[in-house]
């Protein structure tokens, strides 16, 4: 099943394209990898897909609803309320930067959302909670607050706290690129795990040793459109275009 | 005169005194904050309108005002006005230009949030409201607490001024009684008010700073 479906997605800031006819679709429990140079429009994507961003053209498409789409007259015409908060329940969004609340402890960080928001009752939410801190290995960590924390425990609870949403699929946008070298290994493992729990997921990612070896999928993006896409295995041992073939050469360096 | 009486003489006024501070604060804090988001308005015209009226509270002595507040009514419209508006006059003077000053106040906390605590409440699907009074509020006071401090620190002081209008606080009492009995003791209990009022409130400050300390920005 398609879960996401982006169709010749357009967005410009005051006139510069960054984005220019972008389409890609993510199918139930798979994992896709965006790689690309600097400035290329992958954070621009994720942020288009995820409501950060308002498209200039084409369409996003969650399931059955749209949450942008193009009408006869060529108008971007966005969902109404009602279904976007229904799109919003659909994904979650992991920062490069972590943005966790500071003045929430862990467990009201994750737990916030769930109560409020999706109205599960308090109990639940702890518990799920507690399971996924447990799954982090943060289980001794619940009432810390994240300035106690080290940024590879912080992102591993922004984690817990997309997961604890339940979304059908999670968008990470350079999950690693702050954090420590040496502190990279324990997000990469989350996510290697909820890969093999078939999440479906769309990363972000500088890390092309870990791009080819979690991602079923790998879209090499530059300038704003997408290069070359295809089986991970693929793209990455046997890059057809010379952009992708450049790029390969300069990160493995 | 001792301290004792002379302290006894004032009380009323201290009374006045404390009134007119809680109240410019209860109902400044809140307007304050309205008052920032007008300033913040993506309507041209209100946010116009507001950083004039700032601009106004702030650039013009708090006695003008006060004295604007309390004749403005004769001079301008010819409504007598009764002794019993002084004490409404002084609040409502200090309310207004007080909201002024925490509204820029707010203004500088709100505007000093990160971008990424917006967005990442709105992908978690709080309203803008949710968002506001969950996220970004608790976070502002406490970046802005020093500052209002030193504002409520101001206010203590502030209050005398109402004595300006003939506000029976304290120290219109306290310049009374000096004049009749010749005697500087009124200056002398005023002075110490005033200090254990202030060293009051910087306490139940600090108190509170303490509070919000129980986190740090990473
Ligand atoms: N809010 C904005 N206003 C103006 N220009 C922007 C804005 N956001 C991004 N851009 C520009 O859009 C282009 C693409 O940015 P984007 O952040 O999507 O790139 P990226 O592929 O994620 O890069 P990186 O690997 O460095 O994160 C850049 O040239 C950037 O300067
Ligand atoms: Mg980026």
């Amino acid at each position: 099943m398609k879960l996401l479906e982006i169709n010749n997605l357009r967005k410009d800031f005051d006139g510069l394209e960054v984005i220019k006819d972008i389409s890609i679709s993510v199918e139930e429990g798979q994992v896709v990898a965006i790689i690309g140079p600097s400035g290329s429009g992958k954070s621009t994507l994720l942020r288009c897909a995820t409501m950060l961003e308002i498209a200039d053209g084409g369409e996003i498409k969650y399931m059955d609803d749209y949450l942008v789409k193009t009408d006869e007259n060529g108008k971007e015409v966005y969902a109404d309320r009602e279904t976007a908060k229904r799109i919003r329940s659909n994904f979650g969004l992991v920062f490069q930067n972590f943005n966790l609340f500071p003045h929430f402890s862990v467990i009201r960080n994750i737990t916030e959302a769930p109560i409020y928001i999706a109205k599960q009752n308090k109990s639940d939410a702890k518990k799920t909670a507690f399971d996924l801190l447990k799954k982090m290995g943060l289980e001794d960590k619940a009432d810390a607050y994240p300035c106690q924390l080290s940024g590879g425990q912080q992102q591993r609870v922004s984690i817990a706290r997309a997961l604890a949403l339940n979304p059908k699929i999670l968008f990470f946008d350079e999950p690693t690129s702050a954090l420590d070298p040496e502190l990279t290994g324990d997000i990469l493992k989350v996510i290697r795990d909820l890969a093999k729990e078939k999440m479906t997921m769309v990363i972000v990612t500088h890390e092309m040793n870990f791009a080819k070896e979690v991602a079923d999928y790998i879209v090499f993006m530059d300038d704003g459109v997408i290069v070359e896409q295809g089986k991970a295995q693929d793209v990455i041992n046997n890059p057809q275009s010379e952009r992708l073939q450049n790029f390969l050469s300069r990160v493995s360096n | 005169m001792d301290f004792i009486s002379v302290s006894q003489q004032l009380a009323i006024g201290m009374i006045t005194t404390i009134e007119l501070f809680l109240l410019t604060l209860i109902l400044s804090l809140p307007l304050g904050l309205g008052v920032a988001f007008c300033r913040m308005s993506k309507n041209g015209l209100v946010r116009g309108i507001t950083k004039i009226y700032i601009s106004i509270m702030r650039g013009t002595p708090l006695m003008l005002q006060l004295l604007v507040v309390y004749f403005g009514p004769y001079l301008i419209f010819g409504i007598t006005i009764s002794s019993s508006y002084r004490f409404p006059a002084a609040l409502i003077a200090f309310v207004i230009n007080y909201a002024a000053y925490f509204a820029e106040i707010y203004r500088g906390g709100i505007e000093s949030m990160e971008v990424g605590q917006y967005e990442a409440a709105q992908v978690l699907g709080f309203s803008k409201t949710q968002t506001f009074f969950k996220i970004i509020l608790p976070q502002v006071i406490k970046r802005i607490l020093p500052s209002i401090t030193n504002e409520i620190i101001t206010l203590v002081k502030d209050t005398s001024l109402a004595y300006a209008i003939a506000v029976t606080e304290m120290f219109t009492l306290a310049k009374q009684i000096a004049a009749s009995e010749a005697t500087m003791m009124p200056y002398f209990v005023a002075g110490v008010f005033y200090y254990i009022f202030n060293f009051i409130v910087a306490f139940g400050m600090e108190k509170v700073e303490e509070k919000f300390g129980y986190y740090t920005n990473k």
